[in-house]
């Protein structure tokens, strides 16, 4: 008559964590494609703004960044909150621009330097003051393709 | 011999090592945002002589420094903005275009050729501002350039592509058409709509 046993109590059987190794992996493997190493640390505020009449930004040429924006809030007792440049990973003035722009000509190989775009990563508050002045800078120096980097979007919504 | 059994490792704590890694990814890495308007500034000489350009021929378009506009001396929201540069850019006054579809006004621009669009704005207009007008404004040409190559296209054997597609066409690697060919057709259409395009912060 004890063929069939009840089973004891409602003791859950144990969920096996064998795959889960795997989950983790296939996690892994998607970040590692699908991004980029961090570049510059950020220390302003770099919200991009969207348009959706957007090129892709050429990966062939050599890009330069210059990113512009209000200081972090760590930074705002020592900056103030005006928008500021940052070039590389420190504040800078207008005025380096033009410095920097040698720099990175100089770094590359010389039949590229033609090719030499300058991506604009602009806070979408920030105002269009110190962009004017940058892009005069820029004219200066003769760096003449520069890209307004954007996400990709519909463009009514940054006004509201 | 007895054969042995090999030891069995123990792999509990793979997703440990898994996890580390992963969490490491996410820190330091970002998902780059690599899209965007291009344009291209005017190089810094000064030409000398002034080049007289008919007040027809430009479509003025102010940002004041509370991100409104105005466009052609008139208030206008930035949506009704595309429809209006389009239509100066088609209006074909002097009936030269031989594609323009646009009412030939007399009191709106010549052709395609000779019509610039100016964007004014000050030091406090906001860049999101900016962006969205500058975005518009593309998108006329867009609009324009589009409805051009698909006039154009079937006649060079490009036929179903838009200007926007045989842009992307032309960068694409794994695309297997004849691009000298669509370059050729590219340029021709630069060439009949071009963007010209002035900027002044005030």
């Amino acid at each position: 008559m004890s063929k069939f046993k009840k089973k004891k109590g409602g003791d859950l059987p144990p969920i096996s964590t064998a795959s889960l190794p795997d989950i983790v992996f296939m996690l892994l493997f998607f970040f590692m494609v699908a991004t980029v190493m961090r570049e510059n640390t950020l220390l302003i505020q770099n919200t991009l703004p969207v348009a959706n009449q957007v090129e892709k930004l050429d990966k062939k040429n050599p890009i330069s960044y210059i990113y512009m924006g209000k200081p972090s809030d760590n930074y705002k007792k020592k900056y103030g909150t005006e928008a500021r440049v940052q070039l590389n990973d420190k504040f800078a003035d207008v005025n380096d621009v033009g410095a920097f722009i040698e720099a990175e000509r100089a770094a590359l190989r010389e039949e590229l330097i033609p090719y030499l775009t300058v991506s604009l990563k602009v806070d979408k508050e920030a105002q269009m003051g110190i962009v004017g002045d940058v892009k005069q800078e820029l004219r200066k120096v003769n760096a003449l393709k520069i890209n307004y980097t954007t996400g990709v979007g519909d463009a009514l919504s940054n006004i509201e | 011999m007895a054969k042995r059994a090999a030891p069995e490792v123990n792999a509990g704590s793979m997703a440990d090592i898994a996890f580390l890694l992963l969490i490491f990814f996410l820190v330091t890495t970002t998902i780059e945002k690599d899209s965007g308007i291009n344009r291209k500034l005017p190089p810094m000489e000064e030409s000398e002589e002034d080049v007289v350009i008919k007040q027809k021929n430009i479509f003025t378009i102010s940002i004041n420094s509370r991100d409104e506009l105005l466009v052609e001396e008139e208030r206008m929201e930035l949506k009704d903005l595309r429809k209006a540069a389009v239509e100066f850019l088609d209006n074909n006054g002097d009936g030269s275009c031989s594609f323009c579809k646009g009412k030939k006004d007399s009191k709106s621009s010549d052709n395609p050729d000779k019509a610039i669009i100016s964007l004014k704005n000050q030091r406090e207009t906001s860049y999101a501002a900016y962006i969205a007008v500058q975005n518009e404004v593309v998108g006329a040409y867009n609009e324009l350039r589009n409805r051009r190559a698909l006039e154009l296209g079937p006649q060079k054997g490009f036929s179903g592509m838009d200007f926007v597609k045989m842009q992307e066409n032309y960068k694409d690697v794994r695309w297997s058409g004849n691009k000298d060919r669509l370059k050729a057709v590219i340029d021709q259409i630069k060439e009949e709509i071009p963007q010209k395009f002035s900027e002044v912060i005030e």
